[in-house]
């Protein structure tokens, strides 16, 4: 896929999503999860960054060992390693 | 050429981010106010062996809230490496050394938005990586929606050991945005995307390709590896985090990956976290990851300086790699812990089997060309403990 294309798919997401909040206000869509309704989703066991520092180590050694990066959710700057 | 695609991706950059920041600025305000994370300490051991390769170290964490709005953050971490794979038993010499971490963060709450900051540095004998990272996060929409947008620079110094007039730079430049919704009471999901581009010495120097060499008594000789001096990739993952109605969870992660290198990659996650009894907590994942070749890189070159550029390393190659994992964790009862906190000691195992496609080993003493193809497995092991005050 050519970074033209990237943009415009991109700029595409980034319309949508803005005409999809002004929607929302608009139309006066109410959140349909009341936070008294949320202990399922707040339950520990839940939780993707329950253990930082195993997520840490994982991604790091992903990282070093395939092409792939970014997006891996540890909020990481890189590798750092040769 | 190389500036066209440099000055198209900086351009790509900008449009993320003002799509992004524009996005935030449409986040309404609503009750419910975001929290910082707990107070936490986490003292881990890491080993990882496999592909002739053993690394290992400690590595601590510590999370300390200054009030109710600030917190501050230091992560230490230590790679000991030994390495004897096949890239060093085909061109070079077994060898030790040490690999430094050091992360100093601070994180901001104000009202529904988190502000964090941090400084990074890893340090090899041969390697010094400098970075800074800012992250943002707001929830909106009655808190069922989260956005976020991350920016990191990375400054590194390559050096080559025994060659004291050896010195090259790269810049790394990362952009990330975010959200989070939740769906139902059980469902809620992420999306996040990542461009980053690299400039400047991006080989391992001492790494080299192999070509064809009739003069030589092997019939094979090496030259140094030369990569393009820019990188750029974009990455874009979804997950989903799913509450089972006897107190369990599933999570799923999808991630897609391409670069300017016409590298494409995937992987694919599926773990499932489980309660037994009241102190155990057991954790199965799978994970599966695929990607294609660098379109520079071959195993073995029909002659010197066969093109521009030339890459031998595995990592480049196409090959694909299956992780199981297997984690258990100790919820410590707190009449063990001194003060009464919550505490808990955890074991994670991951399995990891890598098999690639055209990467030989040239290590097997076949005939040139028709060495087996290379595969391998690992083992990774943490064992941590945390503890929450």
């Amino acid at each position: 896929m050519t970074i033209d294309k990237k943009k415009l798919i991109l700029a595409a997401v980034a319309s949508l999503s803005l005409l999809n909040l002004s929607a929302c206000s608009s139309l006066a869509i109410e959140p349909w999860v009341k936070p008294y309704e949320r202990q399922n989703l707040a339950d520990p066991i839940m939780s993707n960054n329950r253990h930082p520092i195993a997520n840490m180590h994982i991604a790091h050694v992903y990282e070093a060992r395939e092409s792939s990066r970014g997006s891996e959710g540890t909020g990481g700057g890189g590798c750092g390693c040769n | 050429m190389v500036a066209v695609v440099v000055i198209k991706m900086r351009c790509y950059l900008s449009l993320c981010f003002y799509s992004c920041l524009l996005l935030m600025s449409m986040a309404g305000n609503n009750a419910h106010a975001a929290v910082l994370q707990d107070d936490r300490v986490d003292v881990l051991y890491h080993s990882y062996k496999g592909g002739g390769m053993s690394i290992d170290g400690p590595a601590i964490l510590l999370r300390k809230k200054t009030s109710e709005s600030l917190a501050v953050s230091a992560y230490y971490y230590v790679d000991s490496i030994s390495s004897a794979s096949v890239d060093v038993m085909s061109t070079a010499s077994p060898y030790t050394e040490k690999r430094k971490e050091a992360q100093l963060g601070i994180e901001y709450l104000h009202e529904k938005t988190i502000m964090d900051f941090s400084v990074r540095q890893s340090k090899e004998s041969d390697y010094l990586a400098k970075s800074v990272n800012l992250n943002i996060s707001q929830d909106t929409f009655g808190d069922l929606t989260n956005l976020s947008l991350g920016l990191a620079y990375s400054d590194n110094e390559v050096m080559r050991n025994g060659d004291e007039f050896f010195a090259e730079q790269s810049q790394q430049y990362r952009i990330r945005a975010g959200i989070s919704q939740i769906l139902t009471r059980n469902l809620s999901i992420n999306l996040n995307v990542e461009a980053v581009t690299d400039e400047g010495y991006l080989n391992n120097p001492y790494r080299s390709v192999r070509y064809i060499d009739n003069t030589q008594p092997s019939g094979v000789a090496y030259q140094s590896e030369v990569y393009p001096n820019t990188r750029n990739s974009f990455a874009s993952k979804i997950s989903a985090s799913y509450f089972l109605p006897y107190r369990a969870a599933l999570f799923f992660h999808y991630r897609y990956f391409s670069d300017s290198w016409e590298i494409d990659a995937s992987d694919i996650e599926v773990s499932y976290r489980h309660p037994i009894a009241d102190a155990f907590e057991l954790e199965l994942k799978v994970r599966q990851y695929q990607q294609t070749q660098a379109s520079f890189y071959s195993d073995l070159f029909p002659y010197q300086d066969a093109q521009n550029y030339l890459a031998r390393d595995k990592e480049l190659s196409e090959f694909d790699d299956l992780t199981l994992g297997l984690g258990i964790t100790y919820l410590v009862p707190v009449k063990y812990v001194y003060g009464g906190l919550k505490s808990e000691v955890a074991l994670q195992w991951d399995y990891i089997k890598f098999d690639y496609k055209n990467f030989r080993d040239p290590t097997a003493g076949d005939i040139v060309g028709s060495e087996p193809l290379y595969g391998f497995s690992a083992n990774v092991v943490r064992l941590f403990y945390s503890l929450y005050f």
